[in-house]
């Protein structure tokens, strides 16, 4: 009991220290149910009227729904599009001897330390020109490149974990590259497959500031920036709206985070041995 | 099938591993390439199989150039030191793998398999995956998996290097037993002059890229074309001595040892310098010709005591006999030579 006694005072004072952090989620969550009179912190009502947004569509802003379904389909076709090119050119470089192979994994590198924002007038530019400005394809696709890099050189790092003679085995027992790479290759790296799927759609989801710039428009707005134009909005200033709608917006994160945690742990844990 | 090794080469950029090697293994035999790390064994399996492209020389099987034949089409059953069994698949579906792939009727995959797995008797086994297998099993579950499309040859990378003592026994009598019963031509590569001359019908013993000899493994013993040859065979090893040439003789001047010529060896020069190889069963209470030292280490081996004798110039002898208690750590000894069986070479290593 010694110990327990010790660390007391550690405990209070990290208690204290974080009590700031968990009083802003109380209250964050809080005020999305209820009502406080002016100048008051202690809630006097409870009222559902800040989440009818989810029933009643306010003037001038897209439907919700149709928003989280952009949401969705941006954060999933991004992930989809990441995983899929990414397992791919990630066996590549772990294990063909392709031409300038050395020059990809040094560019890879330094495409994922490079900061995407400032190529964003560039990218603007060329979505305009082609005509993807302002759709859901044109952002996803941005997205799903810009994430690339970190997802190519994850996959290599799980594959370079994968012993060659597995591969050699199967080439010797008739099988196509092609049919090792899947049949064999692949499901040794599931759980790295697993681990950037989950990774890439997180990303995804909170994405805010390239569906801002390149994909504004009401038809194809996504969460994060339907947020941002509720409290851009100087006439319907409403806080506890905006508080209900980042919950709504974070509550598929916190459950994914929930549930596959673990998975996501891999990253680490395998993704570094390369 | 018949494996014709012509004139390989190989070389990796600059550093040439293998030059002009010649290597003919005949039907339904099994062939050990014998050598220490490095010596190029590994990289002639890998030629053989396709994984490695020759950069010289061509490789047949039967009467068929297979030098320029992709590994897939080449019809080659490896297995491998790590077994390389796929994790995620059970066994039944390891071994069945190859014959999927060449999209055998399901009922014959099932057949076949089944066969498989009753020649390396695992058949208890077939649901398990491979993690949850021990080493032996791990590898009958390789070895099925490489003959189940009746290979044209079976090649084996060290196949026994990652087993405990006991079970590389057991899977040595295994292997020979599969092999002896499918009749399939097979290459097994090695460092282990045991596993060699127990399970093969010939070995090829290479060094530094060349192959030294290639004789039953009982020739080899008996025979030895050079020193390295007769410094890999045996266990406990054979003993070297520096001795000269001297009217007829061999002597081993600051020793005071005079040994005949064995019959078959060539009598060098007088004054030539030459190297003895004695092994330690030919050092014992019976022979011809004496030899005096000292004990200085002694280990018992249940039924064999290994003595080595230190001789007045320094050189160490081995000795294996019978068990007995009247030597000791430290005893001047006078034990003898069978003459007709040690063997001369020249000073590069060359047999008289």
């Amino acid at each position: 009991m010694t110990g327990h006694l010790r660390s007391w005072p550690i405990v209070l004072a990290l208690s204290v220290a974080s009590a700031p952090l968990v009083l802003m989620y109380v209250y964050l969550f809080v005020d999305t149910v209820t009502n406080a009179p002016p100048g008051s912190f202690v809630p006097n009502e409870f009222t559902l009227e800040h989440w009818s947004f989810l029933w009643h569509t306010p003037r001038g802003r897209p439907s919700i729904w149709r928003v989280t379904l952009n949401s969705l389909l941006f954060a999933t076709s991004t992930a989809a599009l990441v995983v899929v090119i990414s397992s791919m050119a990630g066996y590549v470089l772990s294990r063909l001897n392709v031409p300038a192979r050395g020059f990809f994994l040094a560019g890879v590198m330094v495409l994922h330390a490079f900061p995407a924002i400032t190529l964003i007038v560039a990218i603007f530019l060329v979505l305009q020109v082609v005509g993807l400005y302002n759709t859901l394809i044109g952002v996803i696709l941005v997205k799903a490149a810009i994430d690339m890099p970190l997802g190519i050189w994850l996959m290599k790092g799980f594959y370079d974990t994968v012993p060659w003679e597995i591969e050699m085995a199967g080439i010797q027992d008739g099988a196509s590259r092609f049919t090792v790479w899947r049949k064999l290759v692949l499901p040794q790296v599931k759980p790295g497959i697993f681990a950037l799927a989950l990774f890439a759609f997180l990303l995804g989801w909170g994405e805010f500031i390239l569906p801002q710039v390149l994909a504004p428009g009401g038809d194809v707005q996504v969460l994060s920036v339907y947020l941002a134009s509720l409290i851009a909005d100087d006439n319907n200033f409403d806080m506890a709206l905006f508080k209900s709608v980042g919950l709504f917006y974070m509550a598929p994160v916190l459950i994914l985070f929930f549930f596959f945690q673990g998975h996501l742990m891999n990253i680490y844990g395998g993704g570094t041995k390369g | 099938m018949r494996i014709l090794l012509d004139k390989f080469s190989k070389s990796f950029g600059d550093v040439r591993v293998i030059e002009d090697m010649t290597l003919e293994v005949n039907d339904g035999e099994m062939l050990a390439l014998l050598g220490p790390s490095g010596c190029g064994k590994s990289t002639t399996l890998f030629a053989i199989c396709g994984i490695h492209k020759v950069s010289g020389g061509r490789i047949f099987f039967g009467e068929r150039d297979m030098t320029d034949v992709p590994s897939q089409e080449r019809n080659v059953g490896v297995v491998f030191q790590s077994y390389a069994l796929y994790p995620h698949m059970t066994v039944a579906e390891n071994i069945a793998f190859p014959l999927r792939i060449r999209k055998l009727p399901e009922a014959e995959v099932k057949r076949q398999m089944e066969e498989m797995a009753r020649l390396v008797h695992i058949e208890e086994l077939l649901g398990r995956r491979p993690a949850e297998l021990s080493g032996g099993q791990q590898q009958r579950v390789a070895l099925a998996r490489a003959l189940v499309r009746r290979p044209n040859v079976l090649l084996l990378d060290e196949p026994l290097a990652n087993l405990d003592a006991k079970l590389r026994l057991e899977m040595r009598s295994e292997i020979r037993r599969i092999q002896l019963e499918t009749g399939i031509t097979a290459i097994l590569v090695t460092h282990d002059q045991v596993e060699a001359m127990s399970m093969c019908d010939r070995i090829a013993i290479m060094n530094a890229g060349r192959i030294i000899q290639i004789a039953t493994p009982q020739e080899m013993y008996r025979n030895p074309r050079t020193a390295f040859v007769a410094g890999f065979l045996g266990n406990p090893p054979i003993a070297f001595l520096d001795a000269v040439a001297r009217d007829g003789w061999l002597a081993v001047e600051d020793a005071d040892i005079r040994l005949p010529v064995p019959p078959g060896t060539r009598t060098p020069p007088d004054g030539t310098p030459v190297v003895l190889g004695i092994r330690p069963e030919t050092l014992g209470r019976e022979g011809d010709a004496p030899i005096r030292g000292r004990v200085t280490f002694v280990e018992t081996q249940g039924r064999e005591n290994l003595y080595d004798i230190t001789l007045a110039n320094g050189s160490v002898l081995r000795s294996i006999q019978r068990v007995s208690d009247d030597v000791s750590l430290n005893d001047e000894v006078e034990w003898r030579v069978r003459s007709d069986q040690i063997f001369v070479f020249s000073q590069n290593g060359e047999r008289l």
